[in-house]
């Protein structure tokens, strides 16, 4: 296939795993544990999508050239509080409970990867194992010069996670609770001995990464589909490789991550057999790893706990 | 166009670990095959226990050694290819010369994750191990003429079955018995190792790995040999596996075991060697008797029962890390033979894996 055209197909892979990756490392850095339930909150998010648009109905009129109508609004929404209504529960009795006993960021973690087990499971058992997708109609792909085809939906999912990338950049910068939040990142009792309250700086984190892997699994299910057990199979590696990519807490970091990921898991496809895919996530990590540990663009003191 | 969907094929359930519970009749016959399934997990459970609870490094990729080794042990010992089949080996080796081989196998692949992992921190490695399932789970299934991809490998010798059928023994009481056997001696092997000087300095890694370099330890040298350990541990359960089952295919080895592994070992007792095998014999009774009693529950649960019991462990893993971080048996304060006997002064556990994980030196009752 035409170069270009892979390079095309893996910014749109890239942006899903970038902005997924944007919510994991915002967590990586305020909470300081490796959320292994982390995709599995996207599979979430996209399901309850599904559940707006489908389950209920709620589909409208069409949205201009787009796969979806206008009650897809409605439902990227409702996933967003549907996943930050779970990780903040999730926060109040699994995960403060440990923080405040002074648990290491290992048991916190494996304690995720529970969360994450059992997670899987219920959307399993409430949507079935089959694939699904928020519409049936066949979504047709615009002809650009040079032979190149781009689905419009495509186009929008690098629009919407730069423009969200754009939003959490003035969030974290031009905001006290952007402020709150590097300071606890940085450095939590220094935060809280100038008067931050992290416990709500946590719980806003929460909130805020869930937008973002809200919006990242209903991208994924538009341009793949619906999948129960996208997380630990197609989405956590290739985003902790992205996070660990442009350093640990570091959004933008994460976001060129994820199109580095995104750009030379498709590109690989001219040289190797496709079957060999997910390994290039991971041949990444281990040579980012090996060359650079602190990521792309992660400072001395991060890597190094 | 799906960019984002690999080749595997959709994994509901682990198929391969099921399929020999499920067809036993009897209940005498499942509770034997049953102990065998536990001993197999247990001996996984050890080897885990090795890395994560007596050196404190995360493994999430349990099944790949595991898997590595069962396809190891096979490719040893079956014979050559036959018509439209197509894998490496087939040297018709003798069965303990493949669970060796299996072992050897474990080894190496922890080696090659290990080296540039374990001298980083503690949560890359977990992260980096996330993958390795998935990646040579696709190999499998894509590398033409290695190991006959999604057909998998069919007629992997059972051990032992010939003098059984001779005797006229219950093939699967002897299974059982050579699996207890071989569990007995790596829990020797794991005690033995972690009791020594040796497990002393894993434990002190775990307990403060600045400490243990400050008193001239190697450390990434010893998390090497314990991640390599537990790898060439997990290989031989995966091999026993192998020739039990006696067919294995890339979907066998689906990270559904990595969670059951872990879940045994945060239940039965992080750094207790006794206690995973507990945790062993307790998750497996969970996880494999669930389906056992699907036609007794009602409806809307019996037909999801196997999404039931994912829930069920991933609530047990957060239920123990949350309530009860020793698990159920605790570490064992007595590090040494020669340590005095008692409660060393230090209360139950102590300065122990409990009392890190409850931030509170010293420990104490729970």
């Amino acid at each position: 296939m035409d170069i270009l055209q892979l390079v095309i197909v893996g910014m749109v892979v890239g942006s899903i795993i970038g902005l997924g990756a944007m919510g994991l490392t915002l967590t990586f850095g305020v909470l300081k544990f490796a959320n292994f339930a982390h995709a599995d909150l996207m599979t979430l998010g996209m399901y309850l999508a599904f559940f707006v648009v489908v389950d209920i109905g709620i589909v409208g009129p069409h949205v201009g050239p787009f796969s979806f109508g206008w009650g897809m609004i409605l439902a990227v929404l409702f996933a967003w509080g549907g996943v930050a209504a779970f990780t903040v529960g999730v926060d109040r009795f699994v995960f403060r409970p440990l923080r405040r006993r002074g648990t290491d960021f290992l048991s916190i973690g494996i304690a995720s990867l529970g969360v994450a087990i059992a997670l899987q499971a219920v959307v399993q058992a409430v949507w079935g194992s089959a694939p699904l997708r928020y519409h049936s109609e066949i979504h047709r792909a615009l002809d650009f010069a040079g032979g190149l085809k781009i689905k419009p939906d495509q186009i929008l999912i690098i629009g919407l996670t730069l423009a969200m990338a754009l939003a959490l950049y003035l969030l974290l910068h031009r905001t006290r609770l952007g402020t709150a939040m590097r300071a606890t990142s940085d450095n939590a009792p220094l935060a809280e001995a100038s008067g931050i309250d992290t416990e709500r700086v946590r719980i806003a984190t929460w909130v805020i990464a869930s937008a973002l892997t809200a919006v990242a699994g209903v991208m994924f299910a538009l341009q793949s589909q619906l999948r129960f057990d996208a997380g630990f199979e197609f989405l956590l590696l290739p985003m902790f490789a992205a996070v660990i990519l442009g350093g640990i807490g570091n959004p933008w970091g994460a976001l060129v991550g994820g199109l580095i990921v995104g750009i030379s898991q498709e590109l690989s496809t001219e040289w190797i057999n496709t079957g060999f895919k997910p390994g290039v996530p991971f041949a990444l990590l281990i040579l980012i790893l090996i060359v650079r540990p602190r990521g792309l663009f992660g400072s001395e003191t991060q890597w190094s706990t | 166009m799906l960019p984002l969907d690999a080749l595997t094929p959709l994994a509901a359930e682990a198929p391969g670990l099921l399929p020999p519970l499920i067809t036993f009749g009897g209940s005498v016959n499942w509770t034997v095959g049953f102990l065998t399934t536990a001993a197999i997990f247990a001996i996984a459970a050890l080897a885990l226990n090795v890395q994560w609870g007596y050196t404190g490094t995360i493994n999430f990729g349990v099944v790949a050694f595991f898997g590595v080794g069962a396809y190891t042990s096979a490719l040893l010992t079956l014979d050559a290819p036959g018509d439209f089949e197509s894998y490496v080996g087939g040297l018709e080796l003798a069965i303990p010369i493949g669970w060796i081989g299996g072992m050897v196998a474990g080894g190496v692949l922890a080696l090659l994750v290990g080296l540039p992992t374990l001298r980083l921190r503690d949560d890359f490695l977990a992260i980096a191990t996330i993958g390795i399932a998935t990646i040579l789970r696709s190999i499998a299934n894509t590398q033409e003429g290695l190991v006959n991809r999604a057909r998998g490998l069919n007629g992997i010798p059972r051990p032992l079955e010939d003098s059984a059928n001779d005797l006229g023994v219950d093939y699967d009481l002897v299974l059982l018995v050579l699996t207890s056997l071989t569990l007995l001696v790596v829990f020797l092997v794991v005690r033995g190792a972690t009791a020594s000087p040796w497990g002393r300095v894993l434990r002190a890694i775990r307990e403060n790995e600045a400490t243990a370099q400050s008193v001239g330890k190697m450390t990434t040298s010893y998390r090497i040999q314990s991640f390599v350990l537990g790898g060439a541990l997990m290989g031989l359960a995966g091999a026993i596996f192998a020739h039990r089952i006696g067919t294995i295919a890339p979907d066998s080895f689906d990270n559904l075991t990595t969670f059951l592994v872990w879940t045994m070992v945060i239940v039965g007792g992080s750094g207790n060697n006794r206690g995973v095998m507990l945790g062993a014999l307790v998750v497996g009774f969970v996880w494999f008797g669930l389906p056992l009693i699907q036609e007794e529950l009602p409806d809307f649960l019996g037909t999801r029962v196997f999404m039931l019991r994912r829930i069920a462990i991933g609530l047990l893993i957060i239920g123990f890390v949350l309530a009860r971080p020793q698990g159920l048996l605790g570490e064992e304060a007595r590090v040494s033979r020669f340590a005095p006997r008692g409660d060393g002064g230090g209360g139950l556990w102590p300065g122990g894996l409990w009392s890190r994980i409850r931030g509170q030196p010293g420990g104490g009752a729970a």
